[in-house]
């Protein structure tokens, strides 16, 4: 990075710590900061769409679409997330390469499970072996955001059924009154006015996702966990940057970071959750009318 | 319709084979200096990494270094992840019943005590060492009380803090602890473990363990192994 920072054993102090912060490890593991805020936002609206369909398939007429709404949320909700978590992407791998097995490979008999191995023809690997290291990073992080989704959907799914049920049943009856079809109620007055009821329970799912995001390590993606786990260890002098076990330092850097995301998504929520309240016939929206007249 | 299946056949084949070995993918852990480390930069280094580059070399392959858990480091060869384990793993009777080894790339080494003193009990204390290894299974045996961890770091950490008396581990592993000036010392006579480091791959990728094993005779033969291992773990390692 700097220039001075050539031969890392003569240097002392202040120079030393800052070569130290800026070696290729450490740019590496500053950039996965950006892997988990990636996380996050990716995941929080597939989610929120995940559990929108459950909600709306939990609520709907037709009984085998409300069967596997229920059976959604209660079955995601009713297994550990941990188990979700290495469940779902060794299933997917798995059973994306199988199709892939199917229509590319040679079928010469070998078997694809035989003695604990799992084994497809080079072709149907996903990613091919061919392709560059990013894009089984990529592959990896993309199944994490999957097994992520589904887990906090069936939470959102079960936030909004509530929600969609607390909206007061004589608005909906009066728009019914007004001639409006089922659709055009959910859309135009169930829709609108559920939001306000669901915002506290999504923001709690909002801020255990920023607390879930280290479950990345699980599943062998390089976040900030596996950084600083590696960054901290004891370097013995086979390193350019000797030093003792720092792992208290990088874990206490995350614990900042981590207190830092969920102040500022309280700060947020806070102000999206008044700009719900705006209007509508809750606590929150009455005290808001007093305080203006 | 039979040309048809004929043509399908075909490329299939042609496709199989293009794909069949342009690239190598190599396993390791990344945790184990001097075996195999993240270097400064963030890349692979160690001496399973220059040897495993040059006989990829010798071999003709194209080889990209991964690094994975120690602990779903067999799970995850078989299941495709990567082709070869070169992560300072032991031939074991254990693990070739799952996975195939070529032949060794290091002799067998000895494994060694650590401890805050030279005196503590590790017959009957409690020892610390990494999860799968020869070492805890030895350690499981030797009547004292095994404590596990995900990595080496851990195991020592665990010395350090008095959460163990000792660590049983790969001597070359620990030396640097030892040798460094720390608070940590050798305990008891080192023991020798294992049948010698190989190279790990999948029971059906014979074609890659015959090509492993052709390179790895040779640099015997013509000295080069023995020259890299005097380079990584200094004059006093074992040879062939």
């Amino acid at each position: 990075m700097f220039d001075f920072c050539a031969d890392p054993k003569t240097l002392e102090g202040l120079s030393w710590l800052m070569c130290y912060l800026t070696t290729g490890k450490h740019m590496m593991f500053y950039s996965s900061f950006f892997v988990v805020l990636a996380l996050m936002l990716i995941v929080a609206p597939v989610a929120l769409a995940f559990g929108f369909g459950g909600a709306i398939a939990a609520r709907s007429p037709i009984a085998p679409l409300r069967w596997l709404g229920k059976t959604y949320t209660s079955m995601v909700r009713g297994i550990p997330d941990i188990v979700f978590f290495l469940f779902v992407p060794v299933a997917m791998d798995q059973g994306l390469e199988y199709l892939r097995y199917l229509y590319k490979c040679p079928h010469d008999g070998t078997p694809v499970w035989a003695n604990n191995e799992f084994s497809v023809c080079a072709a149907a690997k996903l990613p091919l072996s061919t392709s560059p290291q990013i894009w089984h990073e990529v592959y990896g992080f993309a199944l994490a955001v999957i097994a992520f989704a589904i887990v906090f959907g069936a939470f959102a799914a079960n936030v909004l059924y509530g929600a969609m049920n607390a909206v007061p049943r004589a608005q909906l009856e009066t728009a019914e009154a007004y001639g409006m079809s089922p659709a055009q109620v959910r859309r135009r007055v169930l829709i609108p006015q559920m939001w306000t009821y669901a915002l506290p329970g999504l923001s709690n799912l909002w801020m255990i996702l920023i607390k879930a995001t280290p479950l990345l390590f699980l599943l062998g993606v390089e976040d900030i966990v596996y950084w600083a786990r590696e960054l901290g260890a004891t370097k013995s002098q086979i390193y350019d940057y000797p030093h003792p076990d720092w792992r208290f330092w990088y874990v206490l850097a995350l614990l900042v970071f981590y207190l830092g995301m969920t102040k500022l998504s309280e700060l947020a929520l806070d102000r999206l959750s008044a700009r719900l309240s705006k209007g509508q016939a809750t606590m929150a929206g009455e005290a808001q009318r007093k305080a203006a007249a | 319709m039979k040309k048809l299946i004929l043509t399908a056949a075909a490329f299939a084949l042609t496709a199989g084979t293009a794909f069949a070995n342009d690239v190598v993918r190599m396993g390791t852990e990344g945790a184990y200096p001097p075996y195999n480390f993240l270097n400064d930069a963030g890349e692979v280094d160690g001496f399973e990494r220059e040897l495993g580059d040059i006989l990829c070399e010798k071999a003709g392959l194209t080889c990209e270094w991964v690094t994975n858990d120690w602990d779903s480091i067999i799970p995850n060869l078989l299941s495709g992840n990567y082709d070869t384990i070169i992560a300072g793993m032991s031939i074991t009777d254990e693990r070739m019943e799952t996975i195939d080894f070529t032949q060794n790339y290091y002799p067998p080494a000895a494994s060694a005590y650590a401890a805050l003193s030279s005196d503590v009990d590790l017959m009957g204390g409690v020892v610390a060492a990494q999860v799968g290894t020869i070492q805890a299974d030895y350690v499981a045996q030797s009547g004292a009380t095994l404590l596990e961890f995900a990595t080496l770091d851990d195991t020592i950490a665990a010395v350090k803090n008095g959460e163990a008396d000792a660590v049983f581990a790969d001597k070359d592993a620990i030396a640097p602890f030892v040798t460094e000036g720390g608070d940590v010392v050798w305990a008891g006579d080192d023991v020798p473990l294992g049948g010698g480091i190989g190279i790990g791959v999948r029971k059906s990728d014979t074609e890659l363990k015959e090509k492993f094993n052709a390179v790895i005779s040779e640099m015997k033969a013509d000295g080069s192994l023995n020259e890299m291992i005097l380079k990584w773990f200094g004059d006093e390692a074992a040879t062939f």
